[in-house]
């Protein structure tokens, strides 16, 4: 029984948040937005004490069901244990396996280092929710929007209004590879040996399992009733039950039940045991998933080295003029959204966990590429710019790296001032009038002045009000100059709001 | 109230040569728009030359076009060659083309499909395009080369070709300064131009001053090629076109046959608002809103020849149909045309016909698919001023969507840079930019929810 509930609820949490993830209309969030908030390190990031509390409540009174059915990661790894298990010889595949504290508490205070340092790379790589953020924004969410291509152009057939398009393109390349591994290695961890992932690295785990140890309601065994079958062992995707060692390891186990109904001697239950601690023990590992463990980080730290991107190039037919695709500028300083206070806070409260990106329906946001901010969003205007009606990575993010903005406010922050290269302006270059940047410009921020200061009838080119510029990439995106436009935004340090 | 007396004493002849030929006996019964068959062809007799010229003429502008094994547009010859045959059969004599349709390659097609006919079974009207450079060298190789393409010795129907945009200015730019007028007139006296005359887009002064050349002697004007339908009849802008009630006056006044262009707007009457096509259909529910529109045209016995840009045999059926069983407008049908005009104007459309002359736009802009698609909506009635309006978000979506399908988004208005290179080649004096800002302005409020 215990154990229908807990697959019922981990199902409905990971099609919740994996909607949530491959959702790009937004309609979700109004709903299931809180699926992504009470995620254990967003939580953290946005210091939601309630969120913490009461989770660490539901830990420790009924130990990691956090792990076995709010971490989509985790319900995935279930889901492809579950599949492994159905091989024949392998439905009773497991053994126990001893603590490897080295790693896990190695892994923990590294984590814990990295988060206070700021270093967010660390931290996006190993946290769960962002693993699967990244997994389901890069891999999944391509193959949907090329679902719902298809329906768009169905749509179009039939003459009905319905579908908008989506373009489908490669927004970071590293970021591509780190999920595609990131994938593969928790799809192979899990298919070998169960949860070795959530046991020995994963740092939300560990976290939770200092106080699962602890946890009231357990699963324990009544051994006058025992018969030694060990078949509650073999069925623990957590490898931490050890009949003939009198143990269950509560720290690693994740509440998933799959003990309760393998025991036919009635002797293993769901109960109340407080204080009975029992510590963890056990025969002697097989040794899976340390090989894997390290062969991921080698893996993702080559990768962060590659820093290649490229948008796809567009092909236009013969009637019309070509056009060059945009090509992104070298900005000092990122570009991030409004509703963040400014860089260094954005990227130390970011989890990576793609929900912004994934969201964002002008195509602005996108993963870093940047080997400091590796995964973590970044803003960009070469497909569109920050428009003044939409709001809703801020309304997104469960970190609260961006804090909700309304669509009043959004124009009077100040995220990033553009910038004109004199060198690219068409105005310049070509002798030709535009002034396109300061027609289009949201706010009026940018003044056409006379190339030649001394002839006010000379043509005009533009100048940047910098104090009323607020950074949404209006003009870089509609500068007719191709493939690096001539006005370009630069991020700000810190984000103000203007009055 | 000259000219309606004029035409007052065409209906009553009319009406006398229905009766006789009995083509006209049939009623509403059978006034199904498929029901009726082709009929025979209407003529007009250019008094001036005599031709006896087909009533419908075919503009050579919106041919079909089709991709090339190198993924070039060009024209489907196959096509034209079995339009230009229905069309032959079935009495349409007057061909209207020039140089610079359909990227240069009308004419030849025209050529190619005319000159399996005799000669002198069909009139060729084609024309002087000479805007991109009026040297007397270009000018008069654009000239011999127009004989080539079209397999010719001689023109039926030569025009100065858009005159009256540029004011006096560009006239004399284009025809006096360089010679070509005398070289006109000699080759019309040397009788390879059988009727010279000009096309013209332009405000009144300019056509006053076209006029005057006429009156003075300094040109003698065999025909002219004016915008007229039943919405420019009296509704025209003012600033940059004239009433066509005007141009028709002046020319009837002069005795000088007239040519009819854009008789249904490019095709935005043939597409008419909702509430429109409901008052049309109340009258007569078989009828297409291009009958009514042909119709009006055709109601005004100075005019010798209506040109419409068939793509397709659809079309070209319809109104060889229409044209065959042609039944002038009495009074009455000429006062609903103008309530009719009167309901178009309330609709904010561009007055783009679709002719491509503004493109290719240096900067990549579809600026014919964005009047169209902007256009369409509008008579489609998607297009709204209100939130409050019934549907309104469905209606918004629609439009965003479709603007999104028609143009893609790298093409569409807002990233025009006014540069203005389009102004001088649109016939229509579309103030292009202005219109582009203005479309991009409600797609914006669309977007930004403001409407």
């Amino acid at each position: 029984m215990f154990r229908k509930i807990r697959i019922i609820l981990a199902v409905l949490f990971f099609a919740g948040v994996t909607s949530l993830l491959l959702d790009f209309t937004g309609a979700l969030h109004g709903w299931l937005g809180w699926m992504a908030k009470i995620q254990f390190l967003p939580a953290v990031m946005a210091a939601n004490f309630v969120t913490i509390a009461a989770l660490c409540l539901l830990t420790i009174l009924f130990g990691r069901v956090y792990c076995s059915v709010i971490c989509p990661l985790g319900v995935y790894q279930d889901a492809v244990s579950w599949l492994s298990s159905r091989r024949k010889g392998k439905r009773a595949r497991f053994r126990p396996k001893k603590e490897l504290k080295w790693l896990r508490y190695g892994v923990w205070v590294l984590f814990v280092a990295a988060l206070v340092a700021g270093v967010q790379v660390f931290v996006a790589l190993l946290a769960p929710y962002s693993a699967w953020g990244r997994i389901v924004d890069s891999i999944f969410a391509p193959a949907v929007k090329g679902f719902n291509n298809l329906l768009a152009l169905l749509d179009q057939r039939i003459g009905t209004y319905n579908v908008y398009p989506r373009e489908v393109w490669l927004k970071s390349l590293p970021a591509l590879l780190v999920a595609v591994v990131t994938l593969i290695l928790v799809t192979v961890l899990a298919w070998r040996g169960g949860r070795t992932w959530c046991n020995d690295v994963c740092p939300v785990g560990t976290t939770l399992g200092f106080l699962s140890r602890f946890s009231m309601f357990r699963p324990s065994v009544d051994y006058s009733k025992c018969r030694e079958c060990l078949a509650c062992e073999r069925k623990c995707k957590a490898s931490c039950i050890d009949i003939k060692a009198a143990r269950i390891d509560y720290s690693r186990c994740v509440d998933c039940f799959d003990c309760l109904d393998s025991c036919k001697a009635g002797a293993l239950k769901y109960r109340f045991a407080w204080k009975k601690a029992v510590t963890a023990g056990g025969e002697e590992p097989s040794g899976t998933g340390d090989g894997g463990r390290r062969a991921f980080l080698i893996g993702s730290a080559i990768l962060a080295g590659e820093t290649v991107v490229r948008s796809q190039e567009k092909k236009v037919d013969g009637g019309f003029a070509a056009i060059a695709a945009k090509k992104a500028p070298k900005r000092d300083v990122p570009v991030t959204p409004f509703g963040s206070s400014g860089v260094r806070d954005f990227y130390r409260r970011c989890t990576a966990c793609q929900l912004c990106v994934a969201a964002c329906p002008n195509n602005v946001l996108r993963p870093s590429s940047d080997l400091s901010r590796l995964m973590q969003p970044e803003m960009s205007y070469e497909k569109g710019w920050c428009r003044p009606e939409c709001t809703r990575c801020s309304q997104v993010c469960p970190s609260g790296a961006i804090k909700p903005v309304s669509v009043e406010e959004k124009t009077d922050y100040h995220v990033g001032t553009a910038r004109v290269n004199r060198e690219l302006c068409i105005v310049e270059t070509d002798g030709v009038s535009c002034g396109n940047c300061a027609r289009k410009c949201p706010r009026g921020a940018i003044r056409m002045v006379p190339v030649n200061p001394d002839d006010p009838e000379s043509l005009r080119r533009p100048a940047v009000v910098e104090e009323r510029c607020i950074g949404c990439g209006a003009c870089e995106n509609l500068c007719p100059a191709r493939p690096f436009s001539a006005i370009t935004v630069n991020g700000r340090e810190e984000h103000i709001i203007k009055d | 109230m000259e000219d309606k007396i004029t035409r007052r004493a065409f209906l009553k002849s009319a009406a006398a040569g229905a009766v006789a030929a009995g083509a006209l006996s049939c009623g509403r019964a059978a006034a199904g728009s498929s029901g009726e068959g082709p009929g025979e062809m209407e003529t007009r007799v250019n008094h001036v030359s005599g031709d006896k010229v087909s009533l419908l003429g075919y503009g050579c502008m919106r041919w079909p076009m089709i991709k090339d094994a190198s993924g070039k547009d060009v024209i489907d010859q196959e096509k034209v060659n079995g339009m230009v045959d229905y069309a032959m059969a079935h009495g349409i004599n007057y061909y209207d083309t020039s140089p610079a349709y359909l990227q240069g390659q009308s004419e030849r097609a025209a050529g190619i499909a005319l000159s399996r006919y005799p000669r002198e079974s069909y009139y060729i009207a084609t024309k002087l395009s000479n805007f991109g450079n009026p040297s007397p060298e270009a000018s008069i190789k654009m000239y011999r080369d127009s004989f080539g393409e079209l397999r010719t010795e001689y023109f039926d129907y030569y025009l100065l070709h858009a005159i009256g945009g540029g004011g006096r200015e560009a006239f004399e730019r284009r025809y006096v300064n360089n010679g070509i007028m005398e070289f006109l007139y000699a080759e019309k006296a040397a009788g390879r131009i059988r009727n010279l005359g000009f096309s013209f887009h332009g405000n009144k002064d300019s056509f006053d001053y076209f006029m005057s050349l006429h009156d003075n002697g300094t040109y003698h004007w065999d025909f002219c090629q004016i915008e007229m339908n039943y919405v420019d009849w009296t509704h025209a802008d003012g600033k940059r076109n004239v009433n066509a009630d005007y141009l028709y006056a002046e020319l009837v006044k002069r005795n000088i046959p007239i040519v009819v262009m854009e008789p249904l707007l490019g095709g935005r009457l043939a597409n008419v608002p909702a509430n429109i096509a409901t008052r049309l259909k109340t009258l007569e529910p078989d009828r297409s809103a291009a009958w009514w529109a042909f119709r009006f045209v055709g109601s005004w016995p100075g005019v010798l020849c209506i040109l419409s840009g068939m793509t397709s045999m659809d079309p070209l059926k319809e109104n060889v149909e229409t044209f065959g069983h042609f039944k002038p407008m009495d009074d009455k049908e000429l006062a609903l045309m103008e309530e009719m005009a009167v309901l178009m104007k309330e609709y904010p459309m561009v007055n783009c016909t679709s002719c491509k002359y503004c493109m290719p736009c240096p900067y990549g802009i579809d600026i014919p698919g964005i009047f169209h698609h902007y256009n369409r909506s509008v008579t489609d009635g998607t297009f709204v001023t209100d939130s409050s309006t019934e549907n309104y978000r469905k209606l918004r979506r629609a439009f965003l969507l479709g603007y999104d399908r028609a143009v893609p988004p790298e093409r569409q208005a807002d990233h025009c840079i006014s540069c203005g290179t389009c102004l001088s080649h649109c016939p229509q004096s579309i103030p292009i930019p202005g219109e582009l800002a203005r479309i991009n302005r409600y797609v914006e409020k669309l977007k930004q929810g403001k409407i």
